[in-house]
């Protein structure tokens, strides 16, 4: 075990934040600290044009291989870069989806052709994607997914029906990966495919969701004869639920450092405030601080545990099984000593009418945590099955 | 960077597991723990002679095997797994630490030298079962070339049976702490084993009466004032007690998982029960949670025991394990025990042996409310 990162890795570290220290500044200093989770909404112009910055540095898509364009960078330093990323308080990425999922997705599974048609764009930070996974019967049971894709032959092109739901920025993107059923008589996760469906289009069409936040980072997608190109599938009909999983697999990993050094910058402002209005001498408040400070130490240790066993097979391990259940429970507990420590001034907003500041903010947003991308509760059916090899859940 | 044990510790941890797996049985604890010495030492000559786990981090210029606190904690996470009776936490993770916090080169050949040859050793500190240099109330007074020792001491770790005692307190005039390394059978010292609810490790009073020792059992201690040595020992030796109640956690979450595949009731495994499961998956995040802490612990301590540059983080790694193992442990013994049901009350079942070792190791070296508030004044006092 060494906990110590290489020479070469520290020069790279110093590069990045030079970087980043560079070239934050005229238009985009204003975008320090924004656009993170709660606050995906704000500048998308300014921070699409922030993409196009990255891109200019060959600072986007920092994990692909060097082949597709990628800077084929180190789990190592990829680490350091989500880490620097975050530490400078560079915006909440417009392009990860792209970079973090769909390139990735489309290295691993996609044809030669798809590679060339959309890697391109993500590289440039010059085309944005959406994640069309879940719908109104399909959240936790994501495999119930009731959207159609048929292969229409005069058109030669598929045909899309249905509505997907909590699409983050889809108002924001050019394209949106959809997993809809090509087997209309198929169930559960067999019969499925894998799209890449251009939202600009007559059939797509957009309605934001209003929030507890009073603000709309998500939508619902409605999809009405959409069409992609006969190309445009991932893999087969039916290979579909293969190329989602394997996508899921991507989510996890690398960015979860960075993610932390975003909690970092949210607990500091806690514990500024504690000091500033007095609560840090509240012994009770001041075990809930330390409780947080030791969580989020520990889920960095567990992360680069994590990452230092990373078998490259895309097998979890336990430590990695338990990662999404550990940071989404510490995180909404994060949220609530924060208007706890603010007390009754909590209460008000700083403006009419429903402008919150961002500990309001985090309060309110982190109540997302423990249900996206997996609930607590099917978090823990996994774990118990998947880590523990308990009994699976009855089939109804 | 590379956070995962190097293919010679996994060697180690996994040689320990089977041993003690082995040895260190439901049948070996029980007879162990109700035995006068409340350990099998016949079990401990092996421990020593032929896995050498007493000298693992002690240098090779003493006779150590000279290997990391990595290696350390790999073995005792499986002691704490398989709730070995043995004087190992007291000799190695106290006294062993102590002597090579405070001792001189001298003093460490001949007391290190001793325990790479089996001998037991413990260290005292306290009455009050603090867990800083702070709490040390015994007093020593200069008597021409010797010191007179003079006070009190409980929750001593293996504290009757131990064969070396290390030896904490105030120097009268200075107020600085000083060591002293005593052998246990001077005149002067009485020992008083104390009933222990946690059986498998057992504690004692010490009471010095005007214990002479010559001026050479003082450790060196470079300062003049050992209680920074003394801090850093029981930072250490904390560092390898959430390590055992990770271990201890493992044990639970298996036992508890197998027990539930077993049982029927409704006609089907109480384990395919949600409320089981989802017990479960929290006691196995916490147990994982609980691993990362302890390796990262490790890895400071280490550094700590070495000059490293990391050596300023020990306080707060070892805080930071101490206080998620110390609440992690007591809370997954609980829910095993629930788990278990009616069985997991009675005293065949082997879930109250954790239960109690869970709650006395909580409050040996301080409870997590104590370690929560040594890392809030680090964060929130001070400039």
């Amino acid at each position: 075990m060494k906990l110590q990162f290489s020479e070469k890795d520290e020069a790279f570290r110093k590069e990045i934040a030079g970087w980043l220290a560079d070239n934050l500044t005229g238009e985009f200093a204003q975008l320090k600290f924004r656009g993170g989770p709660g606050d995906e909404h704000m500048f998308p112009e300014e921070r699409k044009r922030w993409e196009q910055k990255l891109a200019e540095g060959g600072w986007t898509c920092v994990g692909w291989p060097t082949e597709y364009g990628g800077r084929g960078l180190s789990i190592e330093q990829q680490v350091i870069f989500y880490e620097e990323y975050a530490r400078a308080g560079a915006p909440g990425r417009m392009g990860h989806i792209g970079d973090g999922l769909t390139g990735p997705t489309l290295i691993a599974f996609g044809s030669e052709a798809q590679k060339a048609k959309y890697l391109p764009g993500i590289l440039a930070g010059t085309e944005f994607w959406c994640q069309g996974y879940s719908e109104p019967g399909a959240g936790s049971d994501l495999a119930n997914v009731k959207t159609k894709a048929r292969f229409d032959e005069a058109k030669g092109k598929w045909v899309i029906n249905g509505q997907k739901v909590w699409t983050s920025l889809a108002h924001e993107s050019e394209y949106c990966f959809v997993i809809a059923r090509t087997d209309p008589d198929s169930k559960a996760h067999k019969g499925l495919g894998f799209f890449l469906v251009k939202m600009d289009q007559p059939g797509v069409t957009v309605r934001p969701i209003e929030q507890i936040t009073g603000t709309s980072e998500f939508n619902e997608v409605f999809f009405d004869d959409a069409e992609c190109d006969a190309d445009d599938i991932v893999g087969e009909p039916g290979d579909g639920w293969k190329v989602a999983m394997g996508l899921l697999g991507f989510e996890r990993g690398v960015s979860t450092l960075g993610q932390q050094m975003a909690f970092q910058n949210e607990l500091n402002e806690v514990v500024k405030l504690a000091r500033e209005n007095g609560a840090a001498n509240d012994p009770q408040i001041r075990q809930r601080i330390a409780q947080a400070h030791i969580g989020l130490k520990i889920m960095r240790y567990n992360s680069m545990r994590m990452l230092s066993g990373d078998k490259g097979d895309g097998s979890l391990q336990k430590e990695a099984l338990i990662y999404k259940l550990y940071w989404a429970s510490w995180h909404r507990d994060l949220g609530e000593l924060a208007v706890d420590i603010m007390g009754p001034e909590a209460t008000i907003l700083p403006e009419a009418p429903y402008e919150l500041n961002r500990l309001q903010s985090l309060f309110l947003f982190t109540r997302s945590d423990t249900i996206y991308g997996g609930t607590n509760q099917i978090q823990r059916n996994i774990i118990a099955e998947r880590g523990l090899g308990m009994p699976k859940e009855p089939k109804w | 960077m590379d956070f995962a044990f190097t293919d010679e510790q996994q060697m180690i941890r996994d040689t320990a597991e089977a041993f003690l797996k082995d040895t260190s049985t439901s049948e070996a604890v029980r007879t162990a723990m109700v035995s006068e010495l409340g350990y099998d030492a016949e079990l401990w000559q092996r421990l020593c002679g032929e896995m050498y786990w007493q000298a693992i981090h002690i240098p090779e210029a003493y006779g150590g095997l000279g290997l990391s606190y990595i290696e350390l904690i790999a073995i005792v996470e499986q002691m704490g797994r398989y709730l070995l009776c043995a004087p190992y936490f007291s000799t190695v993770c106290l006294a062993t630490n102590a002597l090579l916090c405070a001792g001189s080169e001298e003093q460490k050949a001949e007391h290190l030298g001793a325990i790479c040859e089996g001998k037991t050793a413990t260290l005292a500190w306290s009455n009050t079962g603090g867990w800083t240099a702070d709490s040390v109330s015994a007093s020593a007074r200069k008597d021409g070339d010797d010191y007179l020792l003079n006070g009190d001491y409980r929750y001593v770790v293996d504290g009757a049976s131990a064969e070396l005692l290390i030896l904490a307190a105030k120097e009268e005039g200075s107020d600085a702490v000083q060591l002293f390394a005593v052998d246990a059978a001077e005149a002067g010292i009485e020992r008083q084993a104390l009933p222990t609810m946690d059986q498998t490790r057992r504690q004692a009073a010490i009471q010095l009466k005007d214990l002479r020792v010559s001026a050479g059992a003082k450790l060196a201690c470079e300062s003049g004032d050992a209680a920074d040595a003394l801090n850093k020992t029981l930072q250490l030796a904390t560092v390898a007690l959430a390590a055992e109640q990770a271990g201890g956690m493992q044990q639970l979450l298996s036992s508890a998982v197998e027990y539930t595949q077993e049982r029927k009731q409704f006609n089907r495994p109480i384990a395919s029960f949600q409320s089981i499961k989802h017990k479960a998956a929290d006691m196995m995040m916490r147990n994982e949670v609980a691993r990362s802490s302890i390796y990262y612990a490790a890895c400071v301590a280490d550094e700590a025991l070495n000059g490293g540059e990391l050596s300023a983080e020990l306080p707060e790694a070892a805080s930071i394990a101490k206080a998620w193992c110390s609440e992690a442990y007591f809370k997954n013994a609980g829910e095993a025990m629930q788990m278990h049901g009616g069985v997991g009350f009675t005293w065949e079942y082997d879930v109250h042996l954790y239960f109690k070792r869970a709650k006395a190791s909580e409050h040996l070296l301080g409870n997590s409310d104590q370690h929560r508030e040594n890392i809030a004044a680090l964060l929130l006092d001070g400039e």
